[in-house]
């Protein structure tokens, strides 16, 4: 791109930069503001900072409630992503390299959990649970999840396999492969990246969900966020500062880990392959 | 096409049995909630929690006459109006920025805009008590300096709420508006300016226009997840600033009116539902499915 050459397109350039980072300030401030907080001495959650402290964090370690909330997410969540990351990949597999009756339906059908309200789901899903008389299990909740996360994995997956040849499928196929093996030794490794970005993906949908999860749990179940809408309604305790400092490592470190190991992965890989390029 | 044709291998057996899992989730949880929240419209509330099969248009005679959903309904779509359009002038700079920047670390920027959907939504939102709060960064920084002498009311207000949900929309925008950019044809840039163009001009004749399919579907975005929004007002707004969606939450979970709660999701359903089918009656469901994509 030619930087603008006139007066006016510097000047547009220069306000067009300076928006941009007020609008990344704007975007990650509150956050830091969070994490600071959460070294507060002082008993309340607010400003200004009287000293620094880790006393909150030992208190979050022995809050048995928020342990039990945490634990709980952690293993929905992760059910959540591999059966999410199983079911998505299929399904990616279908609308992208078959043709039947009904696929455009299913890949209308398949986006709309992303796009219609998580409080409408979670009272439709409720009121077909009342209707049938059934009563409100994990099972229910692990499910509301999935469906939740369903779009974004079949997005992911579907935008890798459009970029992955047929040729090699066929070559496969041609050379005597049955379709299990060729799913399986070529197209699910070429499909790696957009595996992991899926699971890593349906994880944070699910360890993160609020709205609807207020809705589906179970009497007496908390997971992380519902417990910490419930903390927020007495009041802005340094402790919920801690807490929120905590989620943000765990759920920004595990995606950027995995990214990293991906690239790792691939870096080997391509080390070990003999050079195919012409 | 040719290329089905070669690729019979491929049966559609196989392909239904692939689909299935997906087909049946979305039967279960999606459309069979909907129509069942459609059924439960007609039924009559008897008292909380209870309510009998024998059909009646109460609930919809109630909701169409009672002003009090009509002022939440108004209150809703204007906030979720008006936060879309916040977001798309404040989106469009970032993503035509990271777009036109010729700095090297330009994934760093995009990362960064991927970086606020791994952190909870209740946590970013919470996090702006500490800076519009009474003893939130804003107030005590003032106060210190002396600028004023009471503590200004930010938070519990509308204006809250919408730059709450401005603050978690904005990364749908910025996506939607840069992959649109992305797939511009740059020379047509560099030609428009070659015949004369003023880098203004070039901006207002071509790339404005051709970043208008990701423009919409950022809007349409912005506003379907804003109105349909219940922990932003919830954390953000005071009791007045309760938006459709903690009305349903209300009637359901508080009064456990279920058909009037089926009832009124159903209406958001439907104005939402209104709005997505004259947008994709004009742009198709492509530009959505890049811009959630990434």
């Amino acid at each position: 791109m030619t930087a603008p050459r006139d007066r006016e397109g510097r000047l547009a350039w220069r306000l067009t930069g300076f928006v941009t980072l007020c609008v990344y300030i704007f975007m990650f401030a509150p956050i830091l503001a969070t994490v600071i907080l959460s070294f507060n001495a002082s008993m309340f959650g607010g400003f200004p900072m009287t000293g620094f402290s880790l006393q909150w964090y030992g208190k979050l370690l022995a809050n048995e409630q928020v342990l039990t909330a945490f634990r709980t997410s952690l293993w929905i969540a992760v059910v959540t992503a591999i059966v999410t990351t199983a079911i998505g990949l299929v399904t990616a597999f279908a609308l992208v390299r078959f043709e039947f009756p009904g696929k455009q339906v299913l890949g209308t059908l398949v986006i709309l959990p992303a796009l219609v309200p998580e409080t409408i789901l979670g009272v439709g899903l409720l009121v077909l649970i009342k209707a049938v008389d059934q009563p409100r299990t994990m099972v229910l909740l692990i499910l509301g999840h999935i469906l939740l996360a369903l779009p974004y994995v079949v997005l992911i997956a579907q935008a890798r396999m459009v970029g992955i040849r047929r040729v090699y499928e066929e070559a496969a196929l041609s050379l005597g492969a049955s379709r299990r093996q060729t799913f399986g030794e070529v197209t699910l490794p070429l499909l790696l990246p957009a595996v992991v970005a899926g699971a890593l993906l349906a994880f944070t949908i699910s360890f993160d969900n609020t709205s609807a999860s207020l809705f589906w749990r179970p009497a007496g179940v908390e997971t992380m966020p519902t417990q910490i809408l419930s903390m927020l309604k007495i009041s802005i305790s340094p402790e919920i500062n801690a807490l929120g400092t905590v989620m943000v490592v765990v759920t920004v470190g595990i995606p950027l880990i995995g990214g990293l190991i991906l690239q790792g992965l691939t870096r080997l890989r391509r080390r070990n392959e003999p050079k195919e390029e012409v | 096409m040719a290329a089905a044709q070669s690729w019979s291998i491929y049966d559609r057996r196989l392909a239904w049995a692939l689909a299935a899992p997906a087909a049946i989730l979305l039967a279960v949880l999606l459309v069979a909630p909907v129509l069942m929240m459609a059924v439960y419209t007609f039924y009559t509330f008897v008292t909380a929690g209870v309510e009998s099969a024998t059909l009646t248009l109460d609930n919809w005679k109630e909701f169409l006459t009672d002003s009090y959903y009509h002022g939440f309904l108004w209150k809703t779509m204007r906030v979720g109006a008006i936060t879309a359009i916040v977001s798309a002038v404040l989106g469009y700079f970032p993503a035509y920025f990271i777009w036109a920047t010729t700095f090297r670390h330009k994934w760093l920027l995009l990362l960064l805009l991927i970086v606020p959907f791994w952190i909870s939504f209740t946590i970013r939102t919470f996090s702006w008590i500490h800076i519009l709060g009474e003893q939130g960064l804003i107030n005590v920084t003032l106060l210190k300096l002396g600028v004023i002498d009471q503590p200004l009311t930010m938070l519990y207000t509308e204006g809250a709420v919408i730059m709450g949900l401005t603050h978690f929309l904005l990364p749908y925008m910025i996506l939607n508006v840069y992959v649109s950019l992305e797939s511009i044809d740059r020379t047509l840039i560099s030609a428009a300016q070659s015949m004369g163009c003023t880098s203004a001009q070039a901006f207002r004749e071509v790339t404005l226009p051709l970043s208008l399919p990701g423009l919409a579907a950022g809007l349409l975005l912005c506003f379907v997840l804003a109105a349909g929004s219940y922990v932003t007002p919830q954390l953000l707004g005071s009791g007045r600033d309760a938006l459709f969606g903690n009305l349903i939450y209300d009637t359901i979970m508080g009064e456990l009116n279920w058909p009037m709660g089926a009832t009124l999701s159903i209406v958001l359903f439907v104005v939402l539902g209104f709005f997505a089918a004259i947008y994709t009656r004009y742009m198709g469901m492509s530009q959505i499915v890049k811009g959630l994509g990434g």
